[in-house]
C-alpha cells in the first residue's frame, strides 16, 4: 500500500480545509438560489401554497387530488369524465340528479316531458354569478353550440332526438332550425324527432348545459379557457384555477337552493397520476380521497387494506366483453365457432380468480345489473339466459365449424389488446382457455392505446377486449350497441331482426314495449353469440370517514360533493 | 468570436428543423390519429373535428401550415385540452420544470464537484470508499425509485415530528421545491462526481502541477487554482447537455410530487397522439438542448485557454 509522505499529508489537509469552506460557500449558494427562485415562482403560480389539511374543520373544506387537469369547461363540447366533475359543480342543468339519482328540479321548477316534445319552466331565482337571471335563451344558445358543425362538439349526438339536431350536425340546416325555443324568458319549449323517454334525465346532462351568449361572444373565443372565462350557476363557483396544477370550488352565495350545499370550499391543489403521491398524500392527511376516478389499482388497494383506511366500493357502470369480427373474411363470423367460444368462457373463474379486483362482477349481458327497466331493474324483468360452461358441446359447435369453414387447420385467431400489464393478462387468459379447452391456437396482438384503437376501428382483429361505459341513464345506451349502424359496432355485426327491435325501442313511447325490446335485443346478442360479455367493472376508494354525504354515481356527476358536510369522529 | 456564434446559431437552424421534420413524418405514421378514443363518433360528428383541426386536408398541406406556422412561433391549440395554445402550455409549464432543474443541476454540479474533488483527494481512504460506494447507487438506481422513497421518507418525517416542513407534493413554495430537486439532482450528481474524480486524478499527476509544488506554492492555491479549475472542464462538457436533459426530464419526479412542470408533456402528449402539443414540446426541446450545447462550446474557450474559438 502506497504511504503519504508528509508533504502529501499537508498538501491533503489543506486540500480538505479548502473543500471544506467551498462546501460551506456551496450550500449557500443554493439555499440564496432557492430563496431567489421562491421569490420569483410567486410569479409563475403552484397551487399548494396555501393548501391546508385533507379535511378542515376551521374552514369547512376539503382538498383533493385530480388525475388531471380539466381539459374542456366549456360545457358545451366537454366529454372527459374530470370537465363533468367540475362543470358538476359549477354549473346546474335544468334539472339535475339528487343523492338517491333521482331528477328533481334544477334551473327548471316544473317540466313535462311528452312524445313529441317537452316544456321546462325555469324558476325565478336562478341567477348566474354575476346576478343576472339564467334565462330559457342562455339553453337555446347552448343548445344550438353543441350541434353547430363549427363546435364540432363529440356529444353532439346525445341532441339527435331533438328536431333537426342529425341535419345541422351534417351542415345541412342552420343551427337556428334545431327544435328548440325560448317561448318567453321562463320558458324553454323542445320539439323531438323522435319520442325521448328519457329526456328528463338527459336535461341533467353536462352537454345541456346553459350558455350566456353575451358573455360567450365576450370571450372572442377563449371561453371556458380560464376561471375568469366561465359564468357559473352552480352550487359552487370556481375560485381557481391554474392549470395543470390546481383549482378550487367555493361556495356559490347565488345559487338558489344554496342551503342545501354544506361545504365552504373543494380545494384540489394537488394534480397527478402517480397512484402512490396520492397515497402519501393521504397518508400525510393532505387530502380527504383516494382513488376517486379513476379507481385503486390493485397495488393500491393493497396498501389501503395494510393500513386498515375506509375502503369504498362502487359501481362504475360499464360493462366489457370480447367484441368478435363479423367482416367477411374473417372466422368469427362463422356461428358455430363463435357459439364455441361463448361455451368455454367460464366468467366467474375470469372474474373472481384472474382479475381479482374487488367490485368486479361477471357480466350475463350486455345490459348491466343495474339498469332501471319498466318497474324493477331491467335484468330483474328479462333475466339473461344462462350460458353454463360446456366443453363437449363447445366442441360439437368446433367441428361443426370447421366443417361449414372447409378447413383443414384453424388458423390461428388474432386477439387484439391493450399493451398494459393487466389487459395483457386478460388476453393470456383467453389464450390459454381456448387453448386447452379448444385447441384453438390465439395470437395475441399486444397494441399501445392509440394503435389499439386505430386497428379495432379498422377491423384488425378477430377478438379484441372492449367496454362500454353508458352515455345517458336508459337501457338505449347499451341497447343500439349492436346496431349495425353503430359506429361503436367495430366487429360489424349485422343482424336486421337486432336492428328492427332497436328501432323499436327508440321510437317508442310506452316503458313496457321498450323493455320487452331489449329484452329481445338481449336475446339475439346472447343466442347469437354476438358478443362474449366478460364483467361489470367496479372501482374501489378510500375516503376520510369524517367527509359524509358524498354522492357516487354510474352516470352522471361523480363524485358529487353538493351535499357533503364534514362531522368529527 | 461572433461570427463562430452565428455559424453555430445557423446549424442549429438547421439541426431543429431536421427534429422537426423527422417528429412529423414519425407522427404521421404511427396508426391512430389525436381524435380517435374508446368511444367512437358518428360520421358526421368526426368529420366536423377533422375540418375544425385541418386533418381533412392532405398530410402535405398539413406540414406546410404547420412550418409557416412554427416560423411564426405558433404551434397551435392542443388537441387533448381544446382551450390552450400549445404556447401556453410551454409558457406555464416550462417556467416550473426550469426552477426544478435549475435548482437540481446546481444541487448536482456544486455536489459532484466537491465530492469528486474529496474523493480524489482523500484517494482510497474512507471518504472515499464511502463516497464512491454511494455513487454506484446513484448512478444505477433509476430516479422514480428515489422519488418514491424521498416521498415515502417525508410522510414518516411529518407523522413522527407532527409538522410540516418539507410538504409531500404540490408545488408553490420553496420548501415544495427541496426535495424534488434533490431527488431530481441525484443521478447527474453520481455520475459528476465519478467524472471530476477521474479527471482531479488525472490533473494531480500533470506536470504543471508538479512544477506548482516544487515552485513552494501554497498548497491551497495549487489545490484552487491548479488542480480544480482544470479538472472541472470534464464536467462543463456534459453540464450543457444534462441541463437541458434535466430541465425538460423530470417527468417522474414531477408526476410523484405533483408538479405542474412541462415534463409529463412529453410523454403524456405521445400517448394521446396530441400533434401540436408533441410538435411544440419536440421542437421547444430540440432548440433548447442545441442551445445550451452552442452555449457550452462558448464557456468552453472562456475557461480553457487551450480552445479557440473559431469560424
Amino acid at each position: 500500500m502506497h504511504l503519504p509522505t508528509a508533504a502529501e499529508q499537508g498538501s491533503t489537509r489543506s486540500a480538505g480545509r479548502s473543500l471544506l469552506w467551498l462546501s460551506v460557500g456551496a450550500a449557500g449558494l443554493f439555499v440564496l438560489l432557492l430563496w431567489v427562485l421562491g421569490f420569483l415562482s410567486g410569479m409563475t403560480g403552484g397551487g399548494a401554497r396555501n393548501s391546508g389539511p385533507g379535511v378542515d374543520f376551521r374552514h369547512n373544506s376539503i382538498a383533493l387530488a385530480a388525475s388531471q387537469e380539466p381539459p374542456q369547461l366549456d360545457s358545451t363540447r366537454t366529454s372527459d369524465q374530470v370537465s363533468n366533475f367540475v362543470l358538476g359543480h359549477i354549473m346546474e342543468g335544468l334539472l339535475r340528479q339528487d343523492e338517491h339519482d333521482e331528477v328533481v328540479a334544477g334551473v327548471a321548477e316544473s317540466w313535462e316531458v311528452r312524445a313529441d316534445g317537452a316544456t321546462f319552466h325555469l324558476r325565478e331565482n336562478a341567477r348566474w354569478s354575476d346576478g343576472k337571471p339564467v334565462t330559457a335563451h342562455d339553453f337555446v344558445f347552448a343548445w344550438r353550440l353543441v350541434v353547430d358543425p363549427a363546435t364540432a362538439a363529440t356529444y353532439a349526438s346525445l341532441l339527435f332526438p331533438i328536431r333537426n339536431a342529425e341535419a345541422i350536425i351534417a351542415g345541412k340546416m342552420p343551427p337556428e332550425s334545431l327544435g328548440v325555443v325560448a317561448t318567453n324568458d321562463r320558458q324553454l319549449d323542445v320539439l323531438f324527432e323522435r319520442p325521448v323517454p328519457y329526456f328528463a334525465k338527459l336535461a341533467a346532462f353536462t352537454t345541456l348545459f346553459p350558455v350566456r351568449e353575451d358573455f360567450f361572444r365576450s370571450r372572442n373565443g377563449s371561453y371556458a379557457a380560464n376561471a375568469e372565462d366561465l359564468l357559473f350557476n352552480g352550487p359552487f363557483r370556481l375560485a381557481r384555477w391554474e392549470h395543470d396544477a390546481s383549482f378550487r370550488f367555493e361556495k356559490n352565495e347565488l345559487y338558489w337552493d344554496k342551503q342545501r350545499v354544506k361545504l365552504a370550499a373543494v380545494d384540489v391543489p394537488y394534480i397527478t397520476t402517480d397512484s402512490n403521491a396520492t397515497l402519501n398524500l393521504y397518508r400525510d392527511g393532505k387530502i380527504a380521497m383516494v382513488g376517486q376516478s379513476p379507481g385503486l389499482g390493485s397495488e393500491s388497494l393493497k396498501q389501503a387494506l395494510i393500513s386498515g383506511w375506509p375502503i369504498y366500493q362502487m359501481r362504475d357502470g360499464s360493462v366489457w366483453y370480447l367484441q368478435l369480427n363479423f367482416r367477411p373474411e374473417r372466422l368469427t363470423r362463422n356461428r358455430n365457432l363463435r357459439k364455441a367460444l361463448q361455451l368455454v368462457v367460464d366468467r366467474g373463474e375470469y372474474v373472481y380468480k384472474v382479475l381479482k379486483t374487488p367490485g368486479y362482477v361477471p357480466a350475463a349481458s350486455v345490459f348491466p345489473v343495474w339498469l332501471q327497466g319498466a318497474e324493477k331493474k331491467f335484468r330483474q324483468e328479462y333475466p339473461a339466459p344462462e350460458i353454463t360452461v360446456d366443453v363437449t358441446e363447445a366442441r360439437r359447435y368446433l367441428a361443426l365449424a370447421k366443417q361449414e369453414l372447409g378447413l383443414a387447420e384453424w388458423p390461428p385467431l388474432v386477439f387484439l389488446c391493450d399493451d398494459t400489464p393487466s389487459s395483457s393478462k386478460q388476453a393470456e387468459y383467453f389464450q390459454t382457455v381456448f387453448k386447452e379447452k379448444l385447441g384453438l391456437e390465439v395470437r395475441i396482438d399486444r397494441q399501445i392505446f392509440k394503435q389499439r384503437i386505430a386497428k379495432m376501428q379498422a377491423g384488425e382483429f378477430d377478438i379484441v377486449s372492449a367496454g362500454w361505459g353508458p352515455d345517458y341513464d336508459d337501457p338505449l345506451t347499451f341497447g343500439d350497441l349492436f346496431a349495425s349502424w353503430n359506429p361503436n359496432n367495430h366487429g360489424e355485426y349485422k343482424n336486421p331482426e337486432l336492428d328492427r327491435w332497436v328501432r323499436t325501442a327508440q321510437e317508442t313511447v310506452d316503458p313496457h314495449a321498450r323493455m320487452a325490446a331489449f329484452g329481445e335485443i338481449q336475446r339475439i346478442m346472447i343466442e347469437d353469440a354476438a358478443v362474449i360479455t366478460t364483467y361489470e367493472r367496479g372501482q374501489s376508494y378510500v375516503q376520510d370517514p369524517r367527509l359524509k354525504g358524498v354522492v357516487r354515481r354510474t352516470i352522471g356527476i361523480d363524485p358529487d360533493f353538493s351535499n357533503a358536510y364534514l362531522e368529527p369522529n | 468570436m461572433l461570427r463562430y456564434i452565428l455559424k453555430r446559431l445557423l446549424h442549429g437552424l438547421i439541426t431543429v428543423w431536421f427534429i422537426a421534420t423527422a417528429t412529423f413524418i414519425a407522427m404521421h405514421a404511427v396508426p391512430g390519429d389525436p381524435l380517435s378514443g374508446e368511444k367512437a363518433m358518428t360520421p358526421e360528428i368526426r368529420r366536423n373535428l377533422e375540418a375544425k383541426y385541418g386533418l381533412d386536408k392532405p398530410v402535405v398541406d398539413q406540414y406546410r401550415i404547420f412550418l409557416v406556422n412554427m416560423a411564426k412561433g405558433d404551434f397551435g391549440i392542443s388537441y387533448t385540452q381544446q382551450n390552450r395554445e400549445v404556447n401556453d402550455i410551454i409558457r406555464e409549464g416550462f417556467p416550473v420544470s426550469a426552477t426544478l432543474g435549475i435548482l437540481a443541476i446546481v444541487f448536482a454540479a456544486l455536489g459532484g464537484v466537491l465530492l469528486g474533488a474529496l474523493t480524489a483527494t482523500y484517494r482510497n481512504r474512507l471518504p472515499d470508499v464511502v463516497i464512491m460506494f454511494l455513487v454506484i447507487l446513484g448512478i444505477s438506481v433509476p430516479s422514480f425509485v428515489f422519488a418514491a422513497l424521498g416521498q415515502l421518507a417525508l410522510v414518516k418525517i411529518n407523522a413522527w415530528s407532527g409538522f410540516t416542513l418539507f410538504p409531500v407534493a404540490g408545488w408553490g413554495t420553496v420548501m415544495h421545491m427541496v426535495v424534488p430537486s434533490l431527488v431530481l439532482g441525484l443521478g447527474t450528481m453520481a455520475y459528476l462526481t465519478r467524472l471530476m474524480r477521474s479527471s482531479m486524478l488525472e490533473v494531480t499527476n500533470t506536470d504543471y502541477v508538479r512544477t506548482a509544488r516544487s515552485k513552494g506554492l501554497p498548497p491551497a492555491r495549487i489545490f484552487l487554482k491548479h488542480q480544480l479549475r482544470n479538472a472541472i472542464l470534464p464536467v462543463v462538457t456534459v453540464l450543457g447537455p444534462a441541463i437541458a436533459a434535466i430541465t425538460t426530464g423530470g417527468f417522474v419526479v414531477e408526476l410523484v410530487f405533483a408538479i405542474p412542470g412541462l415534463g409529463r408533456y412529453f410523454v403524456q402528449a405521445v400517448q394521446q397522439l396530441d400533434y401540436t402539443v408533441i410538435m411544440g414540446t419536440t421542437v421547444f426541446y430540440g432548440a433548447f438542448l442545441v442551445l445550451m450545447v452552442i452555449i457550452v462550446d462558448i464557456v468552453y474557450g472562456l475557461i480553457d485557454p487551450r480552445v479557440r474559438l473559431k469560424a
